[in-house]
């Protein structure tokens, strides 16, 4: 019998199976650990400068970028959703339909996306860069926990800058409906934003926010994550792991925005 | 028996399949410079990494003042922590922040004193590390050397009791090297830590060092102090210092100790069965009545009196090696005993009126300072045989010593 299960041709794929699965729960429950000890490192003393520079780093350097992408978001939304509205004669709804969609799903994904591409990056690059040259053995040795220092102002600020980026991502988008809408495509004025009033609920608020701080949670996590055990990388060593680490944060990322966006609607409908 | 401050018993390392540190034995004592030397690789960087904690044992225990580290609640290991300062090989400073702010971090982030005391401790230390002018620069805008005097002022700012050095020396030139292992037996005097050194600098380092740690293979081979390693007769340590000494001793300028013992075999071998040599052993006593760059100074007069042996005995077929740290071994292959102290005579009235105020001036040159010593040059001359052994020649030599010249601090002294 034992002989039989041991050249059994599905046992090697069962097995490979098996380890995916394993290291896949691992490196959860690693991260899931990780971000725990992170967040409560946040409540501790001499936190605040730390906090209130990568706010600025994350939020108000960010605000630019999110801002042109919200415009042109909001813009070709203006356009594609009057040409759908036109052929149902609806058009007058393309404030409440702009303004939904930003609100409800493209304001939390496309502001964490960015940030992601903008901030999460640099929080992998920096970190690793600070394994890697013994910056945070060094941390150790004067007796700074390193993941204090480093990791808990950046999920803090992330935590504060999500939500914001997020609803100015909502109102530039909103705008750049209103632009495309109603001055270029003729759409009335007050028709785009009464209807943004009527359909707009604060249902729909929450539930934007409440994403952004699902991936706001999520991308500093990650992106800490990889850049602080850069060193423990298998597949390559030094300033090589430190750009693979970088990649795999932005990659990471982008993927769990995505999938945990379907989640967390499915529990918000 | 003092208790060391810091004992490894039974130290046992692994990373994956292969053992970096094999049940390591070492004590470390307080108030003392002790330099761990070995080859590249052989785990001397994971060996201090364990005494700060940055690895943990698979194996054996540390033992701090007595008390295992690993058997310390939370509290005692924050206290045995903030004892310790660690200054990394490649100084680990943060780019993105000034050497102000490099050296303010650990204050700024684990005591609780106000920003003005931070800022009056900070650039205490910035005075006595000479980096005044360079408080507000990036570590990227300065030398190797300032960078290391950064690392070490961050090092020592919160006035620690044990200073680890992890090869501080690397990659400086010799002079540069001189000055900051001078500048760690300078504070370490100063300050009043004890120091725990990795350095592949030989023989530099063991100007300032007053215990040697050998590691090879995995294993505390050896020790004890440089006299007792230089003297000891091992395979391993000749193969150590085989390694790292070239012919010759790149600090005097004289045979490294292998090429003397084959030119000694080759003097003896090539004569007549009953070959005689005189053999001149030199001892210098030195001591400094300014203690600013001593062992850097140490360095220079050893180096001159080793030009000037070199330059008044090698035209006559002498040769010369460093014998210990402050005694040099001349072989007079050509000259009988009588000759050879009339020759010892005149080199000493020479040493004393030109060569040693000469080398008080070279030495004000060349390290810019305004040190003041005193040296007392002692010689013993003896005749040897191919039937003797070099030690035994030395220790006769030793016997019939008596001093020869005398410095101090641009006196001329007529008393022998």
């Amino acid at each position: 019998m034992k002989s039989a299960i041991k050249y059994s041709p599905f046992l090697p794929f069962f097995h490979w199976i098996g380890k995916r699965t394993m290291n896949v729960i691992n490196n959860l429950g690693a991260i899931a650990i990780f971000f725990v000890l992170a967040f409560l490192k946040i409540f501790r003393r001499k936190q605040l400068r730390e906090i209130i520079q990568q706010v600025f780093y994350i939020g108000a350097k960010s605000s630019n970028i999110v801002m042109l992408v919200g415009l042109f978001t909001g813009m070709v939304l203006g356009l594609q959703l009057y040409y759908t509205l036109t052929k149902v004669g609806s058009a007058g709804f393309l404030g409440s339909v702009v303004a939904l969609t930003l609100i409800r799903e493209l304001g939390p994904v496309l502001t964490a996306i960015m940030i992601t591409a903008r901030a999460g990056s640099a929080m992998a690059a920096e970190i690793g860069n600070l394994r890697i040259s013994e910056q945070i053995d060094a941390l150790y040795t004067m007796r700074i926990d390193p993941q204090g220092y480093l990791v808990s102002p950046c999920i803090a600020a992330s935590i504060i800058s999500f939500p914001l980026l997020t609803a100015l991502f909502d109102l530039i988008g909103i705008l750049g409906g209103y632009l495309t809408g109603v001055v270029l495509l003729g759409v009335d004025k007050g028709a785009y934003f009464y209807r943004i009033h009527s359909y707009v609920d604060m249902v729909d608020i929450r539930g934007g926010f409440i994403k952004s701080l699902v991936f706001a949670v999520l991308v500093s996590t990650i992106c800490c994550y990889q850049g602080y055990f850069t060193h423990l990388r298998t597949d390559s060593y030094g300033a090589r792991s430190v750009s693979l680490s970088t990649t795999s944060a932005v990659v990471f990322s982008c993927v769990t925005i995505l999938i945990s966006d379907y989640v967390v609607t499915s529990f918000l409908m | 028996m003092e208790t060391p401050l810091i004992e490894f018993r039974g130290i046992t390392k692994r990373f994956g399949e292969k053992t970096i540190l094999d049940k390591a034995d070492l004590s470390i004592y307080e108030n003392q410079i002790t330099t761990i030397i070995g080859k590249s690789g052989s785990g001397k960087s994971v060996l201090i990494k364990h005494i700060i904690g940055l690895l943990s044992p698979d194996e054996g225990s540390i033992l701090f003042r007595g008390m295992p580290v690993n058997k310390m609640k939370k509290k005692e290991w924050e206290g045995y922590r903030s004892q310790i300062s660690y200054m990394f090989q490649n100084n680990a400073l943060f780019d993105s922040m000034t050497v102000f702010e490099n050296i303010a971090l650990p204050l700024r982030q684990t005591t609780n004193l106000k920003k003005k005391e931070i800022e009056k401790k900070v650039m205490s230390r910035i005075e006595q590390m000479e980096l005044t002018d360079a408080f507000r620069k990036y570590p990227a805008e300065l030398s190797g050397g300032m960078q290391k005097r950064v690392a070490l002022a961050r090092a020592l700012v919160t006035d620690p009791a044990i200073v680890l050095f992890d090869e501080p020396t690397t990659s400086q030139d010799p002079v540069r090297r001189n000055i900051i292992l001078s500048m760690i037996a300078h504070y370490r005097k100063k300050f009043g830590f004890t120091a725990v050194l990795i350095s592949h600098d030989i023989p530099d380092v063991f100007f300032i060092s007053d215990r040697i740690l050998l590691l090879w293979e995995g294993k505390i081979a050896f020790n004890g102090s440089y006299e007792e390693f230089s003297r000891l007769k091992h395979p391993m340590i000749d193969e150590f210092l085989k390694s790292i000494e070239g012919l010759r001793d790149e600090l005097t300028g004289l045979l490294s100790k292998e090429m003397f013992k084959s030119r000694y075999a080759i003097t003896l071998g090539s004569g007549r069965a009953d070959t005689s040599v005189t053999a001149v052993l030199f001892s210098f006593n030195l001591n400094f009545l300014s203690d600013l760059f001593r062992p850097q100074a140490a360095i220079e007069i050893l180096k001159s009196i080793g030009e000037n042996l070199n330059n008044y005995f090698g035209p006559l077929g002498g040769f010369s090696a460093r014998h210990s740290r402050e005694e040099i071994l001349t072989i007079l292959p050509h000259l009988g005993l009588e000759k050879a102290g009339e020759l010892l005579d005149d080199f000493a009235q020479r040493l004393e009126k030109n060569s040693l105020p000469e080398i008080h001036e070279l030495i004000r040159d060349k390290i810019e300072a305004e040190g003041c010593f005193e040296i007392f040059v002692n010689a013993g001359i003896t005749e040897g045989s191919s039937s003797d052994e070099i030690e035994q020649i030395i220790k006769r030599a030793d016997m019939n010593k008596k001093r020869i010249a005398k410095y101090l601090c641009g006196k001329e002294s007529d008393s022998k």
